[in-house]
């Protein structure tokens, strides 16, 4: 922010170039500031690789390998070749396929109520004016820091009450909206939208729903990408509440933490399940890491 | 909405040529509705379904919490602040809120520390830039109920790898799940994994809207690496950090999934001595094992106050580095700025 008026300021007050600019072959020598790193900075992050990656391929190994293979002297470096007998038995212990169709449900239904009405509402926030839009908005951000998840224990009471315990709909109900996603989507569209584009849609008689659609969905829709890429991820991962909920139905988090309920934890079932969990969103993540990386990185500059 | 409106509401207008006029006033006033309702319309489905499924829980938790109610045989009588005070006397809810804070700085201090520097050899000029960049980010795909498995395995006393690996440096086997500090190390180091790439890349976004020509005129001032890093990077990105610590504070003190499954062995959720049981373990213990829905409400209740106030310290924190820091940065930027205009040119005109 300060840096673009400065520069707008710099640039206003030399109308005519006085600098000669540094050409960009003596900056980048001089100054030594865009070198190519060496090895060492390389060396950082392969390590850094291997430590994130280690522990998957610990579950692989394991996953893939007889239990015995735990209590040999040298602990095992290659997968055996085992896994689908253990996969066998994470089918025989646990609703796999029911549980992945769940979660599949669940996140699907979440993003997509999420997202809408994200857009919706954050729309509405960016563009247009309305009385209490300012203490409105104040409201939603203020409600991001607000952790309802501490409120399970009525919602508990209130999904027994409509006998809806054991469902889907009990899953996904507490979190069809978020603070986060009004408030995600508000500060994209703000600068996103021009607002003579809307002016100029009202003035060629489009209602307001009809600019909505033909102007601020288009105009919305790298950032709803990232909105359901995080809210997909969100809902998938999430395990107190449909723990709660939901075990006798469970989405695919709480089937797979019903491997290791037993007294005796046969770690290479329990790893096979992991893996084989796990696979989904690592097959999302080749196709859309991308995405993801500057989700991460855009919501740290505007947020 | 706005269309099921009749049109002889908008009679009362005064015309020359009804016909058309009229027809002309139906439209305006229609489109003034829909000017002025639609906003209303478009958030009121995120305000009606939050405050269903988001506020009035929250409210009403606070209405268990004053009452003797189990979870099976429902509300019982009114009790005002006693389970509070029983809560508030209770040592295993102090032991829990002891683990929570322990586990909490445990994996965001050093979690911090380390996606900083991550971040900053991120922030070089890199080949393969994506690749690094998704590199750190893979442990974020794997979900908190898979990573508490495989940690599990890893740290298991008797058969697990790091105790293995231990053994061939000659460290005895240490109690990873039943001694208190290793079982918070254990787990902080599951939230570390999961996270410490994912706040490094909000790091790195921050670093790169540093202005560049500030490190130039820094670099030709010869300030190396180090020395910018201390004296440019880490103020212009402490607003960030504010952000990753708030983020950070409010998931870490309702941490549940990583210390629940840490060890399913156990008979009492969260370790035999109760060494690793967090407030929110805590909570659904009271709830769900011993089916005290007031108590747990008790506790939900002053762990929201815990996060709220927590959340506030740090908005007033941040409020405060914020309005100086905009003020001291914007100079030190401009005085950075006139000085590289001045070592490249003859005069600036300011």
């Amino acid at each position: 922010m300060t840096d673009t008026i400065i520069r707008a300021e710099s640039a206003a007050s030399t109308p005519e170039p006085v600098a000669p600019k540094l050409s960009k072959k003596t900056k980048h020598k001089g100054l030594g500031i865009d070198r190519r790193p060496g090895f060492l900075t390389y060396g950082i992050l392969i390590a850094l690789f291997a430590g994130g990656t280690y522990p998957l391929w610990w579950s692989v190994v394991v996953g893939a390998s007889p239990s015995s293979v735990l209590s040999q002297e040298w602990p095992p470096l290659l997968p055996g070749g085992q896994f689908w007998d253990n996969v066998a038995v994470v089918f025989d212990t646990i609703p796999f396929w029911q549980a992945l169709l769940n979660s599949v449900l669940v996140s699907t239904i979440i993003t997509v109520s999420v997202v809408s009405f994200s857009t919706l509402a954050g729309y509405a926030f960016a563009k247009l004016k309305f009385r209490g839009s300012n203490g409105l908005m104040v409201f939603v951000v203020a409600t991001m820091a607000i952790p309802t998840q501490l409120g399970i224990i009525p919602l508990f009471i209130l999904m027994r009450q409509f006998g809806w315990t054991g469902s889907i709909g009990a899953i996904i109900i507490p979190t069809l909206v978020t603070a986060f996603g009004v408030f995600f989507m508000r500060q994209y569209l703000v600068d996103v939208i021009p607002d003579e584009l809307i002016e100029a849609a009202r003035v060629d008689g489009a209602n307001m729903i009809t600019t909505f659609w033909n102007v601020a969905v288009p105009a919305a829709r790298p950032a709803m990408a990232i909105l359901s890429l995080f809210t997909f991820m969100m809902a998938w991962t999430d395990f107190l509440w449909p723990m709660i909920v939901s075990p006798q139905n469970p989405t695919l988090q709480v089937a797979l933490s019903q491997l290791q309920s037993a007294r005796y934890i046969d770690y290479s079932v329990v790893l096979a399940g992991a893996v084989l969990a796990t696979l989904p969103l690592l097959i999302l993540f080749v196709f859309a890491g991308k995405q993801l990386i500057s989700g991460i990185m855009a919501g740290a500059v505007k947020g | 909405m706005t269309r099921t409106l009749e049109p002889d509401t908008s009679a009362p207008a005064p015309v020359k040529r009804p016909g058309r006029a009229s027809a002309l006033t139906y439209k305006h006033r229609l489109s003034r509705m829909d000017v002025k309702l639609s906003p209303y319309l478009y958030i009121s489905p995120f305000f009606v379904l939050f405050g269903l499924v988001g506020l009035f829980p929250l409210v009403y938790t606070f209405v268990v919490s004053l009452n003797n109610w189990n979870l099976l045989s429902g509300p019982g009588e009114w009790v005002g602040f006693d389970n509070y005070s029983a809560e508030l006397a209770d040592p295993l809810f102090w032991n829990s809120l002891f683990n929570t804070m322990s586990i909490f700085l445990l994996s965001s201090i050093p979690q911090l520390v380390v996606a900083t520097a991550i971040a900053a050899i991120l922030d070089q000029n890199l080949r393969a830039k994506t690749f690094w960049r998704m590199s750190v980010l893979i442990p974020y795909v794997v979900t908190p109920v898979a990573v508490a498995l495989i940690f599990s395995s890893m740290f298991s006393e008797q058969s697990g790898l790091v105790n293995h690996l231990l053994s061939f440096v000659g460290v005895d086997p240490i109690g990873w799940k039943t001694d208190v500090l290793p079982s918070h190390l254990a787990i902080a180091g599951m939230v570390n994994w999961r996270w410490t790439g994912y706040n490094a890349l909000i790091l790195l976004a921050a670093m790169q809207s540093v202005p560049r020509d500030i490190h130039e005129s820094a670099a030709l001032d010869g300030a190396g690496f180090v020395r910018r890093f201390f004296s440019i990077t880490l103020p212009s990105i402490r607003p960030t950090m504010i952000f990753v610590i708030i983020t950070a504070t409010i998931g870490g003190l309702q941490i549940f999934t990583e210390p629940r499954l840490y060890d399913a062995t156990s008979s009492t959720a969260g370790g035999a001595h109760r060494q690793f049981q967090t407030t929110v373990l805590y909570l659904w213990e009271m709830a769900f094992q011993r089916q005290n829905f007031g108590k747990a409400s008790a506790v939900a209740f002053i762990l929201f106050i815990i996060i709220v106030a927590f959340g506030l310290l740090n908005f007033l924190i941040s409020q405060r580095i914020a309005t100086t820091d905009s003020r001291s940065e914007s100079k030190r930027a401009k005085r950075q700025l006139s000085r590289t205009l001045r070592n490249g040119a003859k005069e600036p005109r300011a």
